[in-house]
């Protein structure tokens, strides 16, 4: 079974969004959970992917990425009516929802993608949604119409003063944290180092915080422990015990080595897939 | 012995079998068969099959070391009790297809099984001719002859015959060796068999863990070609209890059965400080890497990387670290330790994965095992703490158990562990299974004489029920619960 892309947008210069077939996987899955995929059967890396939305009657899901190395640059060069090899899930646990009261939900680039779903379930549940979305400029910053729809607030920034408020999420986030009454909950999803940092915010104001971990995965089914984290102090590994924890017990430093594990080999990769892709005009 | 030396050897030897008069003395003479391997310095640098494979001289002079005891003491030691000693008999006499058949009665799998099963545990372990010699490495070379007759073959088996469409539909979950097995048998009494498979290609085990120099990927794809042949569907990348649960399957999906046989996917580490440093791996994930993925072409073709090793400490003494041990070698890494508490004596490995992972330089620390891994400021290995062992009394297993010398400390400076010291039973099915009884192991509880579990419709077998065992069990219990849902399905 293979997955046909039905449709296809570009969402900023490095950020893509598809519709793929996946009728089981659609009908299945539930906020806060992933699949993996890979791009052919024989040498293709297999990589997790958070599912972004869902239309079981369509039989398709929603699926976001960022071109960082060859798969995800192979990933983008797919075209309308290109199949996907495998698509395998929905995978990790489903995010825990209920009525928290007043919830910040805190996105950092590609981690709205994630966290979109979530904001739309926890609104569901009569949460008050206060959304934070950050981004190094206007350009990259993505889903912005799709939360404004969700939020009862909705503040935007830029690292670089392009659009919305020139700060990191964690400065709107530390002023949240320090109103009457404090919010009930935190939803951060985005970078490891953003993560880290809104952490060590909420932490100082004892605001539980729940993180989405996209860590390095090979099956996505707990056999290769390859994904695992420090948390507490114990071994986790994220396909089966999260994707989401409490983020103030994870160690964000030990899991940002871990993610750059291979990055001296794949920027080389990167750089061969797009020189060979130069050579032979494929791109024109 | 030269080539030459055999085959006058093998006339004159056979003339005496023909005419009855070849003594048992006279066949504990006949020199046991060695078999043949890549020379140690060359395969170090490849990843082909390192036991190249009888030649037929070989084979039959190896057969007729076979006493052909009346009582049959190899068959009582096989798993899946193939009848070995007439199996073994028709080698010797050159009726080689006859002897796969007799073979193919009780295993679906003997090019894997000649390969790969721990006959010196098994029906080496009960052979008169290794109990003579007081060593089942000098038995007959059962599970040798069973590869050399099944290779043999390779292109003239027949597709085995499936019975009239019954209607009713299997669902068998996990593509391992049991799943295959199940699948075959299930399909050959005539129902609609589908075989579930959570990677993105089927054969467990025998495709992401047991390296392509041990067990060849294209004789588990002949098996499985096998299966699509007899019209079993296989369905990857599915996730039973993810993408659909058992109930599903069961309830809305029309299947009237379900065998569980997904393994033990959840490995164990130690618990000890370091443990997700960068460059620490468990065998797992290493082996994944190399063998599924095809790491070993990284930058000429697979998308997979690996870690560029020099130095490699691999943790434990079974079959699983061996394998990790000689995958690093083959990577190319410079000095490959093995770590294991206790001796090389209660290694779980096979004698002959031991032997070969020594002759490919693997240099064996035993009597130690790791206390902390340590890293730089990147976080990656750099060194591994080890603290000595000795033996003290036996425990459960019935293995001297090993206690660690106070004070011992010593450390190994290297860039990559491995870790491999057994996988624990994969939660995915039992977490969204509330009702299917498990053991505090999590391992799933089933009756053993049919494999049912607790959920009336549901069997399971290999290693999720037994932990951690061999692919030959796994195929005998695959065998059980497929002969217990045709049994079932039949009264419907």
């Amino acid at each position: 079974m293979s997955h046909k892309i039905v449709s296809k947008k570009q969402l900023s210069q490095d950020v893509f969004t598809a519709e793929i077939e996946a009728p089981l996987i659609a009908q299945a899955r539930q906020p806060g959970q992933f699949v993996i995929i890979s791009i052919n059967n024989e040498y293709a890396e297999r990589i997790p992917l958070t599912i972004a939305d869902a239309d079981p009657e369509k039989g398709t899901i929603r699926l976001i990425w960022q071109r960082v190395g060859k798969t995800t640059a192979e990933l983008s060069d797919l075209q309308v009516g290109d199949k996907i090899a495998n698509v395998a899930g929905p995978l990790g646990n489903p995010t825990h929802l209920e009525k928290f009261g007043t919830v910040v939900c805190v996105g950092g680039g590609i981690g709205n993608a994630p966290l979109l779903p979530i904001a739309k379930a926890l609104k569901d549940k009569g949460n008050k949604i206060i959304s934070i979305l950050g981004a190094r400029n206007k350009e990259l910053l993505i889903l912005e119409k799709e939360f404004a729809g969700t939020s009862d607030e909705l503040i935007l920034t830029t690292d670089d003063g392009s659009y919305g408020r020139k700060a990191l999420v964690t400065e709107p986030l530390k002023e949240i944290c320090q109103r009457s009454p404090k919010p009930d909950q935190v939803f951060a999803i985005g970078p490891a180092i953003m993560m880290k940092f809104c952490c060590e915010v909420t932490k100082q104001f004892d605001i539980p915080t729940q993180v989405s971990l996209n860590t390095i995965m090979i099956d996505g089914t707990g056999m290769c422990g390859g994904c695992r984290i420090e948390y507490d102090g114990q071994p986790k590994f994220v396909c089966v015990d999260g994707p989401e924890f409490d983020g103030h017990k994870v160690n964000f430093d030990l899991m940002m080595k871990r993610l750059n594990a291979y990055k001296h080999l794949e920027q080389k990769e990167h750089e061969k897939y797009k020189k060979h892709k130069c050579k032979i005009g494929l791109d024109k | 012995m030269t080539e030459d030396q055999r085959q006058k050897l093998l006339q004159e030897l056979l003339e005496k079998h023909k005419a009855g008069k070849l003594t048992p003395a006279q066949r504990y003479k006949i020199p046991q068969q060695n078999m043949p391997e890549q020379d140690p310095v060359t395969r170090r640098s490849n990843v082909n099959e390192v036991a190249t494979g009888y030649t037929e001289t070989q084979a039959r002079l190896e057969a007729l070391r076979c006493l052909q005891c009346k009582n049959a003491p190899c068959v009582q030691g096989c798993p899946v009790r193939i009848r070995i000693r007439d199996f073994v008999i028709a080698i010797a006499e050159g009726r080689y297809k006859e002897a796969l058949s007799i073979i193919r009665e009780n295993s679906l799998l003997p090019a894997v099984c000649g390969r790969v099963c721990p006959q010196e545990n098994q029906c080496q372990l009960t052979c008169t001719v290794g109990k003579k010699f007081k060593d089942p490495t000098k038995a007959v070379s059962i599970g040798r002859l069973e590869r050399f007759v099944a290779d043999l073959n390779q292109n003239a088996e027949a597709t085995p015959a499936v019975a009239a469409e019954t209607g009713k539909k299997v669902a068998i979950i996990g593509a391992g060796p049991g799943g295959i097995v199940a699948a075959a048998d299930t399909r050959r009494a005539g129902h609609d068999v589908t075989l579930f498979e959570a990677f993105h290609k089927p054969g467990g085990v025998m495709v992401f863990g047991i390296p392509e120099f041990r067990l060849p990927k294209a004789i588990v794809q002949k098996e499985i070609n096998t299966l699509t042949k007899m019209g079993v569907k296989i369905v990857c990348n599915f996730i039973v209890g993810k993408t659909r649960t058992i109930q599903q399957l069961l309830a809305d999906d029309g299947f009237d059965a379900a065998y569980i046989g997904v393994g033990a996917g959840l490995p164990n580490f130690m618990g000890i400080e370091g443990e997700s440093l960068v460059g620490v791996y468990s065998a797992n994930e290493y082996l994944t890497r190399a063998n599924l993925m095809k790491a070993y072409d990284y930058g000429c073709g697979s998308d997979t990387p690996i870690a560029l090793s020099k130095k490699v400490a691999v943790v434990g003494g079974g079959n699983v670290a061996m394998d990790s041990a000689r995958t690093a070698v083959r990577l190319g890494a410079e000095k490959v330790y093995l770590v294991y508490r206790r001796t090389e004596k209660e290694m779980p490995a096979r004698i002959e994965e031991v032997h070969h992972a020594k002759q490919e330089g693997i240099e064996f620390h035993i009597l130690q095992s790791p206390k902390r891994i340590i890293g730089d400021q990147n976080s990656h290995v750099i060194a591994v703490e080890c603290l000595k062992y000795k033996l003290g009394e036996p425990d459960d297993s019935g293995r001297r158990r090993p206690v660690p010398i106070e004070g011992s400390e010593f450390v190994i400076e290297l860039d990559t562990v491995i870790i491999a010291i057994g996988n624990k039973p994969n939660p995915l099915i039992s977490q969204t299974m509330p009702e299917l009884k498990i053991t505090k192991w999590g391992t799933i509880v089933v009756d053993e004489h049919t494999m049912a579990t607790s959920v009336p419709g549901v069997y399971a077998g290999g290693d999720i029920v037994s932990g951690a065992a061999t692919v030959i069990l796994a195929m005998g219990q695959g065998r059980i619960a497929a002969a217990a849902i045709n049994e079932s399905l039949s009264k419907k």
